[in-house]
């Protein structure tokens, strides 16, 4: 008898290894622990390339991102590294922005180039966002070597961003700043995760230090709650709306993941700011360079099936 | 009354006689598949199934008819299908032609006891559609629903990747005759086989010659588990979500607090 390592998923309808389904859950939550992201830019291509078809990946990460976000945050939030308030707003334009990326989704689909687009945005993003990372991170680590010591950001220091009406206090993060940018971010990255099955975490992150200034102190724990949120809210609309979801492949994925955040998150405190960007901004970097080669060279087969309904 | 009874018992012994005189002319054929309920189960990774049978010589069959050859073909359950062809537009590869393959088979399975060419002529191979270049894969190209010419590039590519997948096979030696009426085959079935009704056409040929024909069917089913899943995800979506959302929640509650220990 063959050992039970193949377990068969309901709904992707197909058996897979389980130790690899976990070891890819393990090492994509170490990687989300470790950087305070969801990790869906990695775990969904992971999956496809395994032979799950993509929409069943993308619904099914949400839920495991989902699970990898919530035992982040909750960490986080014993630490007090939590800005509930500015985590609020961010969720008013994520749950908009989550309901315009179904709807664009839906359209693309109609459209029948889906995939490309798909492939061009993450393309796109990943490398322009995993190219500033890497060589902000990069040059941060020389400037250390060479002991040149940058003055830091006057907490005064106000860009046209600061100039926006509609201003609040988040007192946990010790910031003064207009909600609508915030708002705007919120549906920015809603957006995104829908269209492209992430949880974003890796986009806003940066946005939410370098634009909105908030402190390093309470940007991963914040951006988690955000993820949290649409994740949960996307698993949501896909279980509804498309029957896609697979639990069995989800939960596979949440017990490696959940494993794998602890051990990131506490590898993550052993390793350097700038270091960590460095690492983060080339593994970016990496994914995005993977969709754009699989875009220039010839493919090794110019025919694709794709199943559209099966009757009995 | 009697009269009317007599009519109608005339009537069914009419019919009777034509039943039976049908294919007296011929042989019949007679088979079994070794399950006819093939169950999906967690650890499912493929199977093979045995069809086996017997061609039963009536009273009248020609003393001469020897050399029997048989083609078993087997139709899983049909699907709509979209066949995509890349070209490179601007620099980059993208999907620029397609075709729709109407209710295809999604899984098709011709096996014969040698090549089908030295059964019978290309002829006849076309009118009983034996092989996978003679079943009709209907596409539509526009406002037209046509087959087209086994060498058309979308639908030997088609083939092609239905093949890769273990789904679409040919294999003209998997027929064994084990006397010259006893036969039997293997039907391998992949681990990502379609869940379904497949039917299992059986074609007796002699000296090139169509002589009889059986059907008979198998089903592919999930079973426990995979089929409690599978059916909630379809039919009870709201809860289905709530408890895969609860599922994310609690795994990621009980990892916090497993590991917030050390």
């Amino acid at each position: 008898m063959r050992p039970r390592v193949q377990i068969y998923l309901p709904i992707a309808d197909l058996p897979v290894n389980i130790f690899l389904i976990l070891a890819m859950g393990a090492a994509v939550g170490f990687v989300s622990g470790l950087f305070g992201i969801g990790g869906g830019f990695l775990m969904t291509p992971l999956l496809i390339f395994l032979g799950i078809a993509p929409a069943v990946a993308v619904a099914s990460v949400a839920s495991h991102i989902a699970a990898s976000s919530f035992s982040g945050a909750i960490s986080y939030w014993r630490r007090r590294a939590i800005d509930p308030a500015l985590a609020g707003v961010l969720l008013c334009g994520g749950i908009i922005g989550t309901a315009l990326g179904v709807s664009t989704f839906t359209l693309l689909r109609a459209l029948g180039q889906l995939d490309l687009m798909i492939a061009l945005s993450y393309v796109a993003l990943l490398t322009s966002v995993g190219g500033v990372m890497a060589w902000e991170g990069l040059r941060a680590m020389l400037r250390t070597r060479r002991g040149i010591v940058i003055p830091a950001r006057r907490s005064g220091s106000h860009g046209w961003i600061h100039g926006l009406p509609l201003k609040m206090r988040f007192k946990r993060s010790k910031i003064y700043l207009s909600i609508i940018p915030v708002v705007l971010v919120g549906i920015f990255i809603g957006f995104l995760g829908a269209v492209m099955g992430i949880g974003g975490g890796f986009i806003l992150v940066p946005i939410m230090i370098y634009v909105l200034r908030v402190p390093t102190s309470t940007v991963i724990g914040t951006s988690m709650v955000l993820t949290l949120v649409t994740m949960l809210f996307a698993t949501m609309l896909h279980a509804i709306t498309n029957h896609l979801v697979d639990a069995v492949l989800a939960l596979i994925l949440m017990v490696g993941g959940v494993t794998g955040a602890q051990f990131g998150a506490r590898a993550g405190q052993k390793i350097r700011g700038e270091q960590l960007r460095l690492l983060l901004g080339l593994l970016i970097l990496a994914v995005g360079i993977r969709f754009a080669v699989e875009l220039v060279i010839r493919p090794e087969d110019m025919f694709t099936i794709r199943e559209t309904g099966v009757t009995e | 009354m009697t009269a009317r009874r007599r009519a109608i018992a005339l009537l069914l012994a009419a019919l009777a006689a034509l039943v039976v005189a049908a294919p007296a002319a011929a042989e019949r054929l007679i088979v079994s598949v070794s399950n006819h309920r093939v169950t999906v189960t967690p650890n499912y990774s493929g199977e093979e199934l045995v069809l086996f049978g017997s061609v039963e010589k009536e009273a009248d069959t020609p003393a001469n008819r020897q050399n029997y050859d048989l083609v078993v073909t087997i139709i899983g359950p049909r699907a709509d299908m979209v066949t995509r062809r890349k070209e490179r537009r601007f620099g980059i590869w993208i999907n620029a032609d397609y075709r729709q393959f109407l209710q295809v088979p999604s899984y098709l399975a011709v096996f014969a006891n040698r090549p089908l060419d030295d059964i019978a002529n290309a002829e006849v191979q076309r009118r009983q559609q034996i092989g996978v270049n003679n079943m009709i894969l209907t596409q539509r190209v526009g406002p037209d629903y046509a087959d087209v010419v086994p060498n058309d590039p979308f639908r030997s590519a088609f083939v092609r990747l239905r093949s890769e997948r273990g789904l679409y096979r040919e294999d003209t030696s998997a027929v064994t005759f084990l006397t010259p009426t006893l036969f039997r085959t293997g039907i391998p079935l992949p681990a990502a086989v379609p869940i379904g009704t497949y039917e299992v056409d059986i074609k007796l040929f002699s000296n090139g010659v169509f002589v009889a024909k059986t059907e008979s069917a198998f089903e592919i089913v999930k079973v426990g588990f995979e089929q409690f899943v599978a059916t909630n995800a379809r039919q009870n979506g709201f809860i289905y979500g709530l408890i895969t959302t609860a599922m994310a929640l609690m795994s990621g509650w009980m990892a916090s607090i497993v590991f917030a220990k050390d």
